[in-house]
């Protein structure tokens, strides 16, 4: 039996704007596993990037639970989920988020400096097929390139999981697949437990779990028995 | 209601949302405004003042001073072409015994003509009449001094004139445009509380100076166009026959020098702050636009697919960067025009005029909006041809990512001192390095305003001490009524309370050298002189050479005479004798122009023999009582000058006025360096949101996240600091070069204390702005940020 990551029970999050409100999550459940890798899909304004920043320690839920590890994430003070996300959390956002006047070599450092375990930091760029890449800005790398960077910034520091909101997003195929295989061997050599968004549904395909949101709820949910390679993977 | 077009909604919620911001740069842009408005506007008022005061009070053009001139001169000097009007009277000075003051004030007598106005300076009567020529007691006197006792017509006190001690009846409170800077005998501020400036009938003084039918004083307006230098040299050559002294123009009167230098430092004032705050001003408004139009780029483009034009897009900036000049304008207009009322009544009030003109020049104010809205707008003019040049289809692209160097990459990452944190901060300030430039030398610029005020009082206890404590350390001068033989030493020595007494000899004298030549006074000093002695140039006292004349640097400078050379010395009160003397040496003083020779010989040197003028006393407190009671009532005593009464006095004044100009100051120098700094961290921030909200996602605290911003804001603010040093330091040694007249100048001191104060009060106000800044990291929204596209 796995060891569960995450176990979240009827997480709701409301958002209040100018006395409207608006129902972002109405009462989610799931349970994350250790070293499982799981796609989150459903069309924009589900849910699914809510929940993901609750997972993270972005945002906090407005009723329920989460618990990771057996730590409960709700009661967390602003310093304990700062510690929080230094310590067990790796982000991949869709635009990147490189720091511009840091290579990426020094991007990756950010991280390590701050790290209990980290990886050395040309060994995470090894592991996204960038170890040549090292001493490049961020202006001078294709957006593949930038989001592959942030993927060894995000795993550098060896994080409990790796959560990616749309990763390939803002990329084409190609370079969308070489992101995907990054992820994938960092999931299999690492261990790390990962949770991609996106609503490219053909992404479900290379998951162990795929859940499926719609009007801040699960929809469904089902389980892959045997996981595709990104590369064959049709998108 | 009218409605407003919706581009010029936009600026207005433009300028809510940046009010911070915008708040700041008008800020510093109404500091130039002020600076203008107070400064200016107070020259005007004040220069307007000081013109019709002359012109109405008839105030001399030309005066002079004789031993005694026959009063039928008058036709003579009279018919001296270009010459309006003569008066010729009698002035002397007076010990005057004031009931509830102990100690002796000093007075200057003058006449007034008998049955008729005076032709030249003529006074104001502020209360009461004039004296009558039949009545011998009678006098008018200053208003400043009648209002430091309470004295008013009807009033007696007493007064020794000539040895004679006279009890006089005021009939009139006055004020006269001779005296508008009335400095006492020995003092360097005016004291209305113990200088008094008295006027009686000339028959009076006739009679108490034994100068029937004579004066020895002569004033002289002018005709339109007179050639001024004919009439001096035609009033010299008269007067010669009659002990002379030389006849010298307005500007080297006493009062009026003191007048025009104050306004001449007004001016300069006008001239050079307001500028540079602009400058500073369009530097900040450059800086938030270029920022503005880079984040706006997207809307640039949407408006101009819409169908703006680029000159509708121009305007709208155009718009938005007026209304923060004029916010400015209004701002600095109200302080300015505020400021410059109290301070022109401030300076009304020293200087004693009758009334004030008030100029209110509107066009004044007009050239202040014209020209901020010309700076705001010169700062604005690249960001706003970017925006109006900027094609939509590319302005509706995401902007280039900005390319970063490798600075401060080592090459082995072991050796690394850096932080990736301060890198980044490092690498940013160096990204843009003229924009960073420019930031430290704004802020550089409210250092240096800061330590060229606070170096004064640096500058002033050095003259202090160096004037008091080394060079003059008597506790009191004694003037005498005419020079005596110097047996008179035996009987000062004689006075209660006198613990010791030097005899001084002061002789009226022209030196000239080539072609230039100054009017001064040589002071013959004793052997072993204690109380008033001549200090080298290192400060340090020294004994007067047996023979030679001593020059202060400055009056050496403006002969352009080294030591070893001869000057030519002409003895104005002796027949202008001609004489050559040898200078011995170049010598500091700070105060007056007096040359100094052993008095022996200057004695050698004027044919009178051996004589003295005034002495240095030094009291026995305790007996300082009977002392001035036996000053009121020695005859032959012409003044007193309490120097240490002076010093008191000077310092008080000192620390008033230092204190009110270090406030403002220091108010300008921290809007200024808050305006910069603000601004410069917010653009920062408005930069680099993403990043240092990526920077939270990755789990830095926001105490980390706060150190990128703080690295660079440190490294802009550290470099102001020497560089604020170095501005300050000239903008002291400017302000020093226009201190310096012939009455006084000050050292240019700049202790390490006051490049520290300067730099913890600009640290202090940068280290605020830092907060403001850290609420706003606090309160970055990570989510948002970093879901949308840069």
């Amino acid at each position: 039996m796995p060891t569960p990551v995450f176990i979240a029970e009827n997480v709701t999050k409301t958002y209040t704007t100018n006395e409207v409100q608006v129902h972002a999550l109405r009462g989610v459940s799931m349970t994350l596993f250790e070293g499982e890798m799981v796609v989150l899909l459903g069309p924009s304004g589900s849910g699914k990037s809510t929940f993901l920043n609750i997972l993270g320690g972005l945002d906090n839920a407005t009723s329920g639970d989460v618990s990771f590890m057996g730590q409960n994430l709700t009661n967390f003070s602003e310093a304990n989920l700062t510690r929080y996300r230094r310590d067990y959390v790796g982000f991949v956002f869709q635009f990147y988020n490189l720091i511009p006047s840091l290579n990426a070599w020094e991007n990756v450092a950010l991280t390590t400096e701050i790290a209990k375990d980290p990886l050395d930091p040309q060994e995470a760029l090894e592991l996204v097929g960038l170890g040549q890449r090292a001493s490049h800005f961020p202006a001078e790398m294709s957006g593949g390139e930038q989001q592959r960077v942030a993927i060894a910034r995000a795993i550098a520091k060896r994080p409990e999981v790796l959560l990616c909101d749309e990763p390939t997003g803002a990329l084409d195929t190609k370079t969308g697949t070489l992101v995907l295989e990054a992820l994938q061997r960092i999931n299999k050599e690492l261990g790390t437990t990962t949770a991609i968004i996106t609503h490219n549904s053909a992404i479900q395909q290379m998951a162990n779990r795929v859940y499926v949101f719609k009007d801040g709820a699960i929809d469904s949910s089902h389980e892959n028995e045997t996981p595709k390679q990104p590369s064959e993977v049709a998108w | 209601m009218v409605t407003l077009p919706v581009l010029d909604r936009k600026v207005v919620r433009d300028l809510k949302r940046l009010w911070a911001q915008v708040l700041a740069i008008a800020m510093v842009m109404a500091c130039g405004v002020m600076t203008l408005i107070l400064a200016q506007g107070a020259y005007r008022s004040l220069s307007q003042t000081q013109e019709s005061y002359y012109d109405q009070y008839r105030f001399g053009h030309i005066f002079a001073q004789a031993v005694r001139a026959p009063d039928h001169l008058k036709e003579r000097i009279a018919a001296i072409d270009g010459v309006a009007a003569v008066e010729m009277r009698i002035v002397r000075s007076a010990i005057l015994d004031i009931p509830q003051m102990a100690e002796p004030a000093a007075a200057v007598a003058l006449s007034l003509p008998s049955g008729r106005k005076p032709a030249v300076n003529r006074l104001y009567l502020r209360a009461g009449r004039l004296p009558e020529g039949t009545r011998s007691n009678e006098v008018a006197l200053d208003a400043r001094f009648a209002k430091a006792h309470g004295l008013n017509p009807g009033d007696t006190f007493s007064a020794t004139l000539n040895g004679k001690k006279l009890n006089l009846e005021i009939t009139g409170i006055i004020l006269s445009p001779e005296f508008i800077y009335a400095l006492g005998p020995g003092d360097l501020v005016p004291d209305d509380r113990r200088f008094a400036v008295f006027f009686m009938a000339q028959s009076a003084m006739e009679g108490l100076f034994d100068m029937s039918s004579a004066g020895n004083d002569i004033s002289l307006r002018l005709l339109r166009g007179a050639c001024t230098p004919c009439v001096l040299e035609k009033l010299d050559r008269l007067l010669k026959p009659y002990g002379g002294t030389g006849a010298y123009e307005r500007k080297e009167q006493q009062s009026h020098a003191f007048l025009d230098a104050e306004l001449t430092q007004l001016s300069a004032m006008a001239k050079v702050l307001p500028p540079t705050f602009l400058l500073v001003s369009a530097f900040l408004v450059n800086m938030i636009l270029s920022r503005l139009i880079a984040l706006e780029r997207e809307q640039i483009g949407l408006l101009k697919a819409c169908g703006y034009s680029s000159w509708a897009i121009a305007g709208h900036y155009a718009k938005l960067v007026s209304v923060v000049a004029l916010l400015g304008v209004g701002i600095g207009a109200v302080a300015g025009n505020y400021l410059g009322k109290l301070m022109t009544q401030m300076y009304a009030q020293y200087f004693s005029f009758p009334f004030l003109v008030f100029d209110e020049s509107p066009d004044l104010y007009l050239i202040a909006a014209a020209i901020s809205l010309l700076a705001a707008l010169g700062g604005a003019f690249s960001s706003i041809m970017k925006a109006a040049r900027l094609p939509p289809a590319v302005a509706m692209r995401p902007p280039a990512p900005p390319r970063f160097r490798s600075f401060l990459s080592l090459k082995s990452r072991r050796l690394r001192i850096l932080s990736q944190l301060s890198t980044m901060g490092l690498r940013h300030l160096m990204h843009n390095p003229v924009r960073s430039l420019l930031t430290s030398v704004g802020v550089s610029f409210a250092l240096a305003l800061l330590v060229s005020a606070l170096f004064l009082t640096n500058s002033m206890d050095h003259m202090i001490n160096v004037a008091f404590n080394k060079a003059e350390t008597a506790d009191a001068r004694l003037t005498l009524a005419d020079d005596k033989a110097p047996e008179v030493l035996g009987d000062i020595l004689r006075l209660p309370g006198v613990l010791t007494a030097e005899a001084y000899r002061r002789e009226p004298v022209i030196l000239r050298f080539g072609s230039r030549e100054k009017r001064v006074a040589i002071t013959g000093r004793p052997t072993n002189a204690n109380l008033s002695r001549i200090l080298d140039l290192n400060e340090r006292a020294i004994e007067m050479p047996h023979t030679g004349l001593m020059l202060p640097t400055h009056l050496a400078n403006q002969l352009g005479v080294k030591p070893g050379e001869m000057v030519t010395v002409e003895l104005t009160k002796h027949n202008s004798i001609i004489r050559q003397v040898r200078v011995a040496g170049t010598i500091t003083s700070y105060m007056g122009l007096s040359a100094s020779m052993h008095i022996d010989a200057l004695n050698a040197l004027v044919p009178t023999g051996p004589r003295i003028s005034d002495l240095a006393i030094n009291i026995d407190r305790t007996r300082l009582g009977d002392l001035y009671d036996a000053v009121k009532e020695t005859p032959g005593l012409g003044g007193i000058a309490m120097q240490m009464l002076s010093r008191e006095k000077f310092r008080e004044l000192m620390d008033e006025s230092v204190t009110s100009m270090l406030v403002a100051y220091i108010t300008i120098a921290v809007i200024v360096a808050f305006g910069v700094v603000y601004n410069a961290a917010r653009i920062q921030l408005s930069e680099r949101g993403r990043e240092l909200a990526g920077l939270r996602v990755i789990g830095f605290s926001r105490q980390e996240v706060f150190h990128v911003i703080l690295v660079e804001m440190a490294m802009i603010v550290l470099l102001a600091q020497p560089m604020g040093w170095l501005i300050g330091y000239g903008m002291a040694a400017g302000m020093i070069q226009g201190f310096a007249s012939d009455l006084f100048r000050i050292p240019l001191v700049v202790l390490p204390s006051t490049y520290a104060i300067a730099s913890f009060v600009i640290l202090s106000a940068a280290l605020v702005c830092a907060l403001i800044v850290r609420r706003r990291v606090s309160k970055l929204d990570l989510i948002k940020t970093l879901k949308t596209r840069e």
